[in-house]
């Protein structure tokens, strides 16, 4: 993943953007103290496909969200939000 | 043994038994430390490492060889001392050479604050027994002649910690000489076994399933490196950890001496040369989570940057090679040593950036975890709970870089 396809400026280098996180705690986990647990320190950390939002800073200075296979950094999907 | 008497290596590798009385996931320093521990200190033998590629060649084989104890907290000083320690007598132990070599360490302050931090680094330090003194401009200097103090006008040392003990050694051998004393001893170590599936019964741990079948053992120890969550999501375990890239580069060989480590707590880089004399140098992780082994351009490119802003001999240097590995950052960068919410099964994890200098100790302290079943002082304060109880180590200004 050396460019991201911003759909307002084009094709542009990835350090341009900022990442962002989508943070969800998991349905199975529902006990209150668990889901502020989970909030505050644990992560998914999704090994393969996995929706994110990056902030192109240095360009249109929105946020796009990403559909991004964490294997191969391989971009699927890219849509503004 | 010194550099001209050199013996191969001697790997005694076994077929798969069905059962063993422990089994350990992954074949990095940390998971073959574990078994050579285990071997020596608690004649525990019937052990198996289990290793998905080959052994020594995930973060491993990927790092950077950083060894100091100078940290920002007392719990981790206190560790990270008794693995420097350990590290100084692994030679004589294992009757192998590991390139070990004591160098000396040095953190550039560029502003007052981090000064502050550095001169409270040193007494912390020095007063839990890891020695780190406060150094000025000019004695840095005097440690790193190639140092341009005035940081070409933009960013000027203004002081720094100076921790003699730093050292590095050589990753592989590190490895091959744990890997081959654990075997010496009865340890087998299976590569290419990758573990897709763990068995859990009524709570407690009973064994693996592998792509060469289900091998049992009612202790298994989880040494797994970036790819941990999926491990723990076996275990139904939630983990504070998130993969980032570490990228890391050398140089072509650079003709003079330069002796010790050097890294800048501003700019986010270090700088040390390999044992082939080339410069060898590494930044913080890439910003965003992934697995992927790729390393870019723009990391080359800003971490250059920044160093020939302190080293301006670089300019005259080539990179020779880059690579990246995949490191299991924890929520407050610290390590995660502990026993886990299923009994017989324990984790040593959240190695981060930080992972090589801690492999003695974090080996020695996860034997004893695993033959005692009781926690020994020295990690408790790593216990994966202490998410839950709101105890924290956080200390990523210690462990941000390497």
């Amino acid at each position: 993943m050396i460019s991201i396809n911003c759909p307002t400026c084009g094709k542009r280098p990835l350090s341009e953007f900022h990442y962002g996180e989508i943070l969800s705690v998991p349905d199975t986990i529902t006990d209150d103290e668990a889901i502020d647990l989970d909030r505050a320190f644990m992560y998914n950390n999704t090994e393969g496909v996995k929706y994110e939002a990056w902030f192109h800073a240095y360009g249109c200075r929105r946020w796009v969200r990403l559909h991004r296979d964490t294997r191969t950094d391989e971009v699927i999907d890219i849509d503004s939000v | 043994m010194n550099e001209f008497v050199e013996a191969k290596v001697d790997f005694k590798w076994q077929e798969p038994k069905k059962t063993y009385d422990v089994i350990i996931i992954g074949g990095g320093g940390h998971g073959l430390a574990a078994a050579y521990f285990l071997a020596t200190r608690h004649g525990i033998t019937d052990v198996a490492v289990l290793e998905r590629k080959y052994i020594g060649g995930g973060n491993s084989g990927r790092n950077t060889t950083v060894i100091r104890a100078n940290y920002g907290i007392p719990e981790s000083v206190r560790f990270y001392k008794r693995s420097v320690d350990l590290y100084f007598q692994l030679e004589e132990e294992t009757d192998r050479w590991i390139m070990h070599k004591q160098k000396g360490l040095v953190w550039l302050a560029h502003s007052e604050a981090h000064v502050r931090q550095e001169k409270a680094r040193a007494e912390l330090n020095t007063a839990l027994g890891a020695e780190t003194s406060y150094v000025t401009p000019s004695e840095i200097k005097e440690i790193c002649p190639q140092i341009d103090i005035t940081g070409s006008g933009q960013w000027p040392v203004l002081g720094g910690s100076y921790h003699p003990a730093g050292s590095t050694a050589r990753h592989d051998r590190v490895n091959w000489a744990l890997a081959e004393g654990a075997m010496k001893r009865g340890a087998h170590i299976h590569q290419r076994t990758e573990v897709q599936d763990l068995i859990i019964e009524n709570n407690q741990i009973k064994g693996v399933v592998t792509n060469h079948g289900k091998m049992y053992a009612n202790k298994v120890l989880c040494a797994v490196g970036g790819h941990v969550t999926s491990i723990g999501d076996m275990a139904g375990l939630r983990l504070p950890i998130r993969t980032h890239p570490l990228q890391a580069y050398v140089t072509n060989h650079y003709a003079q001496s330069f002796g010790p480590i050097i890294s800048s707590t501003s700019l986010y880089f270090y700088i040390s040369q390999t044992a082939r004399g080339e410069i060898l140098l590494g930044a913080e992780i890439d910003k965003q989570p992934s697995y992927s082994y790729r390393s870019g351009y723009h990391f080359l490119q800003t971490c250059s940057f920044r160093a020939m802003t302190m080293f301006p001999f670089l300019r005259d240097l080539r990179i020779n090679r880059q690579w990246g590995g995949v490191c299991d950052m924890s929520a407050d960068y610290s390590p995660i040593m502990s026993k886990t919410e299923i009994d017989g099964f324990y984790i040593t994890s959240g190695w981060g950036t930080w992972g090589f200098k801690a492999i003695p100790a974090s080996g020695e302290s996860m034997a004893a975890l695993i033959a005692t079943d009781e926690t020994p002082d020295l990690i408790a304060p790593f216990s994966l709970d202490r998410f839950k109880r709101d105890r924290t180590m956080a200390d990523r200004g210690s462990a941000g870089t390497h």
